[in-house]
């Protein structure tokens, strides 16, 4: 009975349909929201903030763009390293012309240009589908990661092919280089992730998300219906690809603070374990896309602390180990359960609704 | 704009004349040289034998299928063909003989995609979902539920439409083409599969529309009782080609017909 919703009658069409219907929910998100704005950043370190936090939450923007464009859209990408390079690649670049610029801008600007390429690389999916336009993303993956190794201009020359962050301040505090305090870096990508978390659920509950859903169900009846596929796809090619820039502007930018084209976005070191994360997380779900990426930055760890620490076994076997239980994990979400922990939360809320009473 | 023009044209007046129209597959002639004349606000009935070319004839109307020759007169103007989103526009609504839904959405969501046509609100108004965007969703989401009462679908208005039944489902997809508030509904077997009772509410849904709503109805139907019971005109294709057009009382008489379809289906 703790998810009682027996009672709750909804008056105007505006609060039947807002985010959260059941006031448990919105209460326990309020809560979450006062614990990450107002007691996290008093006792984040920097093992929090780099192991755990920045991470997670990098990876849920990443995550949203990719379940906008794959889960809602049901365009499947393996792309999305190749984005995230042009959102670090757009910053790096962004920085070096407009030193003055301020760093919040130069983050939503990657994004905006990302978008762009994202329109360019989503043209062929007008043409193919599933298997084949997945093949044709991990082209452009691939030819991304290529331009950006290739043309010495994106990394200014330098001689080792590296990109360096330079210092960047938001009312007098550093948020980008070594000097950044982990609450900083830290509030910088929450206040993204919320608000433009926010901005994707909001797409999703009104006209342009049930235009996705339907292209993506049935685009045949969404043509019919008057949905133009051309353009329904196309924009969520650009706005996941605005998403996925972000991520990778915040990845370069406030996490690594210098990385290497290849070695940082690899379709092993992104592509892929984004897509693990919404698969595993829920298609078409924005919780899904945040227990996705809390799943793949936590399991690492708990292995580590439970392999390594406390049986004793080499890191090496470990990281083996991880490998393998993805694998698993892939592999039963796809056949038992398509939708994910998303689904598994709310089997278990619809549990606590009826409990302790089951009928 | 010819949503405006068909809304002008009055009732009993021509909206849609299919002039001559052949379509070829290949080799497969799906329609050769059809013609008949559909008039604003009655129920027009297209039967026929499996195969005789009744849905390529409602893809021709809607623009899914680009007739080999011949000329769609619509709202008063002759046209090649038709295309999907400009018909989906002149308020032409239709369903599918396979059902068409959008499995993952709700009804509820299935309903409002009827109803995106007139949305206006742009996306990044959407993104920031105040004022104008709550106003408009809660404007077409009145109207949809307009349809959802119409229709008795309350229970399941949250509920995924793939794990509906088949019968559900067909009503869900009568309610997405009424939530576009169409001038023109073309139905492909909109009853098939189903027992005598959903038939019979079916059919009622139908009337109802046509009466209340003056919506022009071109049905697709194999249960010869229905079809006699609820259309004001028939026409019969057999092959690709008209064999007969009439009244339902002129069409039971027709020798050709009986011949090449009543006698041998039901
Ligand atoms: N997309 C298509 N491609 C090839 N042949 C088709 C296609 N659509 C219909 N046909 C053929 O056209 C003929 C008429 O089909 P159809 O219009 O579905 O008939 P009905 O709806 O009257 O049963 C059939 O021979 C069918 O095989
Ligand atoms: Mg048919």
């Amino acid at each position: 009975m703790i998810y009682k919703e027996t009672g709750q009658f909804k008056s105007t069409y505006e609060s039947d349909h807002s985010i959260f219907p059941l006031i448990q929910d919105k209460i326990a998100f309020n809560i979450l929201m006062l614990v990450a704005f107002l007691v996290v950043p008093f006792f984040i370190d920097s093992y929090w903030e780099k192991a755990i936090l920045i991470p997670f939450l990098i990876y849920s923007m990443a995550a949203i763009g990719l379940n906008i464009l794959t889960g809602y859209c049901g365009q499947v990408s393996l792309g999305t390293g190749g984005f995230m390079a042009v959102g670090a690649f757009a910053t790096y670049k962004i920085m070096t012309f407009f030193p003055e610029l301020n760093i919040m801008i130069i983050v939503l600007l990657s994004g905006v240009i990302t978008a762009f390429v994202g329109i360019l690389f989503g043209l062929p999916s007008l043409r193919i589908k599933g298997f084949y336009l997945a093949v044709a993303t991990l082209a452009s993956q691939f030819f991304i990661i290529w331009l950006f190794n290739k043309v010495p201009w994106f990394y200014n020359y330098s001689d080792t092919g590296q990109i360096t962050v330079s210092e960047r301040t938001m009312f007098g505090v550093a948020v980008t280089g070594a000097n950044a305090p982990p609450y900083a870096t830290y509030l910088f990508c929450l206040i993204l992730v919320v608000v433009l978390g926010f901005a994707a659920k909001n797409m999703i509950r009104s006209k342009i998300g049930r235009s996705w859903m339907a292209i993506r169900d049935m685009d045949i009846a969404a043509e019919i219906i008057g949905v133009p596929p051309l353009k329904t796809k196309l924009s969520a090619f650009a706005i996941s690809s605005f998403y996925i820039g972000i991520a990778g502007s915040l990845y370069f930018a406030v996490y690594l603070g210098a990385l290497e084209v290849t070695e940082s976005f690899d379709i092993m070191a992104i592509s892929f374990p984004v897509l693990f994360m919404i698969i595993i997380g829920g298609l078409g779900s924005m919780l899904g896309s945040f227990l996705g990426a809390a799943f793949i930055v936590l399991l690492p760890i708990f292995l580590k602390n439970v392999m390594v620490d406390l049986i004793g076994l080499s890191a090496v076997t470990a990281k083996h180990f991880e490998i393998t239980i993805w694998g698993l994990l892939m592999v039963v979400f796809l056949i038992l359960e398509p939708h994910g922990l998303a689904r598994l939360w709310s089997i278990a809320k619809e549990k606590l609704r009826k409990w302790p009473f089951p009928y | 704009m010819s949503l405006a023009k068909i809304q002008s044209i009055p009732y009993g007046k021509e909206v849609i004349k299919i002039k001559n129209i052949s379509l070829a597959f290949g080799g497969v002639k799906a329609l050769t040289d059809v013609s008949f004349e559909v008039k604003k606000g009655e129920v027009f009935a297209i039967i026929g034998p499996n195969g005789a070319g009744k849905s390529s004839m409602l893809n021709v109307i809607n623009g899914f299928y680009k007739p080999t020759s011949g000329q769609i007169n619509f709202a008063g103007e002759d046209r090649k063909e038709m295309i999907p989103e400009f018909a989906a526009k002149s308020g032409i609504a239709r369903t599918f003989q396979n059902i068409a839904l959008f499995k993952g959405m709700s009804t509820l969501d299935n309903l409002m995609t009827g109803r995106l046509l007139k949305q206006k609100q742009n996306f990044l108004m959407q993104a920031l979902y105040f004022g104008p965007v709550q106003k408009e969703e809660a404007y077409h989401r009145d109207k949809v539920e307009r349809v959802i009462d119409f229709l008795d679908l309350q229970a399941i208005r949250r509920t995924p439409v793939g794990s509906l039944p088949y019968g559900l489902q067909k009503r869900v997809e009568l309610g997405r083409a009424l939530a576009m508030e169409p001038e023109i509904l073309l139905l492909d077997e909109p009853m098939a599969g189903m027992n005598v009772e959903e038939k019979q509410d079916m059919s009622r849904f139908v009337l109802t529309a046509n009466d209340e709503f003056k919506t022009t109805i071109v049905l697709i139907e194999h249960d010869m009782s229905v079809v006699m019971d609820i259309s004001d005109r028939i026409v019969v294709l057999d092959y690709g080609k008209k064999i007969g057009e009439g009244k339902p009382s002129e069409i039971l008489k027709n020798k050709a017909v009986i011949d090449a379809y009543l006698g041998v289906a039901d």
